[in-house]
């Protein structure tokens, strides 16, 4: 279970989160959704404890991320994976590599053994026989399922995803769906992904939570959210431009 | 002059804060270092990429000041008739001064840069917070590697670039100046001390330093895409040429008065 309380953080003088409050429940999927730049990932990055916050404290199975030693938080991080936007593949490294970084670095697996993980992480997100390749050489939707191998590889029971479905075809878009779905039903771990693509939103959550001006104004199962009378959620999943939120309209007049 | 004080003030200001964290990266990075396990085919593949890699270069540069140095002498000592000195001059001031900095100053520019906008590239698309969450220290995976590899192949290339500048002077005299090749080894050789030596080679390590944990340290530090990696590059060698210049100088200076 993850739960975030009463979390804060400033950028400058842009506050991105204000007192958020929120709670994911072990073994549910639960997609963060909100605008770009509302500060999805940089909750993300707050959970694995990359970014620290200015005040309030996140959970991960009752233990406080801000008070974990290095090494406690290196033991939660190989229990959490990440699949960030762009994929951030290393790419000094083969996809082979990439896949196994978690697993060369903390583990004294064999070669053997190590090689087995790879192809079973890289074939659950439907590759096989890229191992040697470099990122370089992959698409932008391979390098998304690479990324998303190299979280899996570790076998964590919590795996985050930031914008999966961004800028990838909308095949590609539907495929990714799947696999979250898939991985979810197989390895029975707790995903959060953080989206503004509603489409993929339905398709995966089994809880949306709405992320607006730094706090959650929203959370409810899908159809819940989709006959919201909330007016922000309403224009925002119906993406129109008229309504309560304005910035963007302000920002350029 | 208000004004001026309080740009001058932030300057000074911005300049300790820029000091401080790099000494903070320092001192993290020397704890790392300690730490097991250290993989040695990472340091070997930052030694071939700092060092053998900059060989062409480094023995160019070399070179070319060695012959420099023996001819611009020669302008001088021709008219006291002691063309034989020249070996003594070329040899020290490549051993003690020019071999040290020349090879920093080329490596800085031609490591210290790449490493800028290796880590900077990777900093911008995420790959050092992927390293976190993959519960690895960018400290350990990226700085500390390259800080050894750096103190380790610096040296090595100054008592390189050392060598070929004093070849450099050798051809010149022996070719052109009519001073008969086994004065000239003679006069260099009884002209160096083990302590011109050490000095250079000390130097050299420093400033290895110095280039690991400023490349490195502005790389962390990119903000905003391609922009920032070209603006955090061009920031790197300058103040890598900025510290070693003014290390030399206090290193030369210490030197001077410690082992007169």
């Amino acid at each position: 279970m993850i739960e975030i309380r009463e979390l804060t953080k400033t950028f400058n003088t842009h506050k991105v989160l204000d007192n958020l409050n929120l709670t994911i429940e072990k073994g549910t999927t639960c997609v963060i959704i909100g605008r770009s730049g509302c500060g999805k990932s940089v909750l993300l990055k707050h959970i694995v404890g990359i970014l620290k916050p200015d005040s309030g404290q996140v959970f991960v199975d009752g233990l406080d991320i801000g008070r974990l030693n290095e090494k406690e938080l290196d033991n939660l991080r190989l229990r959490i994976g990440l699949v960030f936007q762009g994929g951030a593949l290393f790419d000094s490294l083969t996809v082979g590599e990439n896949v196994g970084f978690g697993l060369i670095e903390h583990t004294k697996i064999s070669q053997k053994e190590l090689l087995e993980r790879i192809e079973e992480a890289l074939s659950l997100v439907g590759l096989g026989g890229i191992v040697n390749l470099t990122p370089a050489e992959l698409s932008g939707g391979m390098k998304k399922r690479v990324a998303l191998a190299r979280a899996i590889c570790i076998k964590p029971d919590i795996i985050f995803y930031d914008e999966p479905t961004t800028g990838v075809d909308p095949i590609t878009a539907d495929s990714i769906n799947e696999l979250i779905k898939s991985l979810h039903d197989k390895l029975k771990v707790t995903s959060v992904v953080v989206t503004h693509d509603m489409k993929s939103a339905y398709r995966v959550a089994d809880k949306i939570s709405m992320l607006y001006q730094g706090k959650i104004i929203a959370q409810g199962s899908p159809e819940e959210i989709q006959n919201t009378q909330h007016p922000v959620v309403h224009q925002f999943i119906n993406g129109l431009a008229q309504g309560p939120i304005t910035e963007t309209l302000e920002e350029f007049r | 002059m208000k004004k001026l004080f309080l740009i001058l003030g932030k300057k000074v200001l911005a300049f300790f804060s820029f000091l401080g964290s790099l000494s903070t990266l320092a001192i993290q990075t020397f704890y790392w270092l300690f730490i097991p396990p250290l993989k040695k085919e990472r340091i070997f593949e930052q030694c071939k990429k700092a060092g053998m890699d900059s060989l062409p270069i480094v023995s160019l540069i070399a070179f070319f000041i060695g012959v420099i140095m023996a001819l611009q002498t020669a302008y001088q000592m021709q008219r006291l008739g002691a063309e034989m000195y020249i070996g003594s001059i070329v040899a020290l001031s490549m051993v003690r001064e020019l071999g040290p900095v020349i090879t920093a100053l080329v490596v800085a520019g031609r490591v210290g840069a790449a490493i800028t906008a290796e880590i900077g590239s990777m900093q911008v698309t995420e790959q050092v917070d992927a390293l976190q969450t993959l519960a690895t220290s960018p400290i350990k995976y990226l700085v500390v590697p390259r800080l050894l590899a750096l103190c380790i192949m610096e040296p090595l290339l100054t008592l390189y670039a050392d060598i070929i500048g004093i070849f450099g002077g050798y051809l010149i005299c022996v070719n052109k100046l009519g001073v008969s090749s086994g004065m000239y080894r003679y006069i260099t050789f009884s002209a160096l001390l083990y302590k011109d030596l050490f000095t250079g080679l000390f130097k050299a390590v420093f400033f290895g330093m110095i280039i690991a944990f400023v490349s490195c340290y502005e790389g962390f530090k990119v903000e905003g895409g391609a922009e920032g990696v070209g603006k955090a590059t061009a920031r790197a060698v300058v103040t890598m040429f900025i510290l070693i210049i003014a290390c030399d100088c206090f290193f030369t200076a210490l030197f001077y008065f410690i082992f007169p």
